[in-house]
């Protein structure tokens, strides 16, 4: 996983997946299992890495002509790393150590729930309770009453609290990715011969929540494929668990939902995966670690403990070796509440497609922390597409402001250093590239969207 | 009736024997019905469920199951593995603590100001409009208002009761004490008794068996809002019980559930009715 890995090396690709150097991901992340603390000094590293030269190519010739050793030296000298990852690393007395953190129970959901059983959390000295929430409203509604101190949220949610759509606006803070791919379109198994979409009018969908990558990705998908998503089909805001029932009786033809949902409408012989999202955008965000700008600025150290337990988490999730073993570990009642089988299916990517066949897609969920401002930006695109936001929207500043890709940029400058430029990159949805710098021109490129009122 | 003492319990359990036949009869059919199901990879039946092998068919558990899975509760209702996984006693207890609390205040506002409605037509008729219309609003349409105002969903849920238990006290209080027979305060005026003398011992014994009744209305309203109070908030208590384990599509546990809410319900009801009956009199 990029986000771990030493942006020092010239072979690297920032942005990309693998090195190409191990047959398979699983072993290039073993060979580079790293301790805790060069964990976190990787992902300050490559924050810092990312800022400083936006474009791989730029970097990797630099690294190239000097030398890994020398690059790392002569950026030392007007950029004291050590300095910057000490403030990352020992965030000095916490403010409050009891604290209660949402979440919905979903394997989005991993990084927060395992550093409970996995001990992340008193590691860091916190005393964090994580209580899990009957849905995206109410974990907002929460949040907002500071029932939470942080609380799992789709990575849209951030966006739409801090903007005031569906809500009143309140500035919130995104700092960490929670899993990357990781959801599917399944469809009813009396569906089992319609795999090509143009041939899905009038059915109905659910997704778990409107201001979703579900809803936008399967409002994407289907759009490709020539349907408007709001007259074509129906599409319906219904709660991940009551989905598999409703795909039970026939309410609905099939969902876009996380898992375990769809492996659990496999797993009940009621669906099957049609397609995972990871063949829609591959990499693309999901669910997200979400704080109210008030506790991120009040509360400074407890915040960056909190963080250290999550990013610490998700490295441990971004494993694959460890995946069946946080499978065991959040399995339970007291956190997803599923049978074993169904949520390590999910992690380890080996399941079965509700078709007779086995899977074996190692990438079906991956974790990995750092907000690209760009991922907001296609979001905000988005949400404007489908008339969710109207009017102007200063895309790079909301993206800024919520999604705290710049966190090493604000360490840099509590250190007294100059901040460098942004930290987005380019990316593919559906092969159409996406180009962070020119959201208009992407969005106006779509023939299909909600006319513009 | 009489003369039979044991016709009607031996009736009751006849009904009961031909419900849990009934329902052992129609899961045992239906799970046999799937048929011969194509033979499986191994590998892939591995990690099927045992409701895909019989071709998404039954998910309705038997007699059997859902006895095993009560018993199962029942041997340790007390359990605690963490702040989402607590046993089926702790629960109750939570969602009892949660309705006595509601109910509770909803008594301490709605009976007094019943007393006040009652004892002047003039208010009565001033106050009646509003209670009109806040009376038949659902409970549960409360919740995002309280959710929104009061920022503790622990106390929202608790206001929810509160507002749904309030009503049915309220209105029967100011009943009672509106009908209380006019002889009986005619009498109380020429005896010149003082008026709070009036109202503890005239009064509030006359409308009594009403302001039970009108407690035992609202202790069943608030028991039913409770579980779906709970549902939505989440955290504790039976309702956030049976949405945990309808996240886990566990219809043995659901069942269980609904049996035991049913069986707590009836408890309350009869607290009530055998204070109802100890105050009662006869004329």
């Amino acid at each position: 996983m990029s986000t771990f890995r030493n942006p020092f090396d010239p072979n690297v690709k920032l942005n990309g997946c693998s090195c190409g150097r191990h047959h398979s991901q699983a072993e290039h992340d073993q060979a580079e299992a790293l301790s805790e603390e060069a964990m976190l000094d990787r992902v300050v590293e490559g924050a810092v890495m990312r800022a400083l030269f936006p474009h791989d190519e730029t970097r990797r010739n630099f690294i190239r002509a000097v030398g890994a050793s020398t690059a790392m030296a002569a950026i030392s000298t007007f950029l004291p790393l050590g300095t910057v990852k000490d403030a990352f690393a020992s965030p000095g007395p916490l403010e409050k150590t009891k604290l209660k953190v949402g979440f919905i129970p979903i394997t989005c959901a991993t990084p927060i729930i395992m550093a409970h059983p996995l001990g992340y959390y008193s590691k860091q000295g916190l005393d964090v309770e994580v209580v899990k929430t009957a849905g995206w409203a109410v974990i907002r509604d929460k949040s907002l009453a500071k029932e939470y101190d942080a609380a799992h949220m789709l990575s849209p949610m951030p966006l739409a609290i801090s903007i005031g759509a569906g809500s009143n606006p309140i500035p919130w803070t995104m700092p960490a990715v929670e899993n990357i791919n990781g959801q599917a379109i399944t469809l009813s198994v009396k569906h089992k011969d319609k795999r090509d979409p143009k041939g899905w009018k009038g059915f109905k969908f659910a997704v778990p929540f409107d201001y979703s990558m579900h809803n936008y990705l399967l409002r994407y998908y289907l759009a490709e494929h020539g349907l408007d998503p709001d007259t074509d089909v129906q599409i319906r805001s219904v709660p991940p668990p009551e989905m598999v029932a409703n795909l039970r009786a026939g309410n609905i033809d099939g969902f876009l939902a996380p898992d375990p949902v769809n492996q659990r409408a496999v797993y009940d012989g009621v669906g099957f995966i049609h397609t995972l999202t990871k063949d829609i955008w591959e990499g693309h965000p999901c669910c997200a670690f979400a704080a109210s700008k008030e506790f991120v600025t009040t509360m400074p150290n407890t915040y960056k403990a909190l963080l250290r337990a999550i990013i610490t988490a998700t490295a441990t999730a971004s494993n694959p070796a460890n995946r069946k073993q946080i499978a065991e570990a959040i399995a339970p009642a007291n956190y997803l509440n599923q049978p074993v089988t169904v949520v390590e299916q999910v992690l380890t990517g080996t399941y079965a497609d509700g078709l007779g066949g086995v899977q074996k897609v190692p990438g079906r969920i991956g974790f990995e922390p750092f907000p690209w401002e760009s991922f907001a930006v296609w979001i905000l695109t988005q949400m404007k597409r489908w008339g969710q936001i109207k009017g102007d929207v200063d895309y790079q500043k909301v993206a800024k402001e919520v999604f705290l890709a710049t966190d090493a940029a604000a360490l840099m400058k509590e250190v007294g250093l100059p901040v460098p430029s942004t930290t987005t990159k380019k990316f593919s949805v559906m092969k159409k590239e996406f180009d962070p710098a020119k959201p208009e021109e992407y969005l106006n490129s779509f023939k299909i969207r909600k006319a513009a009122a | 009736m009489t003369r039979k003492p044991w016709l009607a319990p031996l009736l009751s359990a006849l009904f009961f024997a031909l419900f849990v036949g009934a329902w052992y009869l129609a899961t045992t059919a239906s799970a046999g019905g799937g048929g011969a199901a194509p033979a499986m990879d191994p590998e892939y039946a591995a990690l099927m469920g045992a409701q895909a092998q019989a071709g998404g068919q039954s998910a309705m558990p038997g007699p059997g199951e859902v006895a095993a899975k009560i018993w199962e509760h029942v041997s340790d209702p007390f359990y605690d593995r963490g702040t989402n996984d607590k046993g089926l006693g702790i629960q109750i207890a939570y969602s009892i603590a949660r309705v006595l609390a509601g109910y509770l205040l909803a008594a301490l506002v709605a009976i007094p100001l019943g007393f006040v409605i009652g004892m002047s037509p003039l208010i009565y008729k001033a106050l009646d409009p509003f209670i009109q219309i806040l009376k038949p609003i659902s409970p549960l349409a409360w919740m995002p208002l309280a959710l929104y105002t009061i920022k503790d969903s622990g106390i929202s849920a608790i206001f929810v009761i509160f507002i749904c238990s309030l009503w049915p006290m309220l209105v029967n209080t100011a009943f009672g004490v509106a009908s209380v027979r006019r002889e009986w305060l005619n009498v109380a005026r020429t005896l010149e008794v003082s008026p709070l003398r009036k109202a503890f011992q005239v009064i509030l014994p006359a409308a009594a068996p009403t302001i039970l009744t009108g407690m035992r209305i609202s202790i069943g309203i608030a028991w039913l809002v409770i579980v779906a109070a709970e549902m939505l908030v989440g955290g504790t208590g039976i309702g956030y019980f049976v949405w945990n384990e309808w996240n886990n599509l566990s219809i043995t546990n659901i069942i269980t559930a609904i049996l035991l809410i049913g069986l707590v319900g009836m408890l309350l009801d009869h607290l009530l009715a055998w204070v109802a009956r100890a105050i009662s009199w006869r004329e």
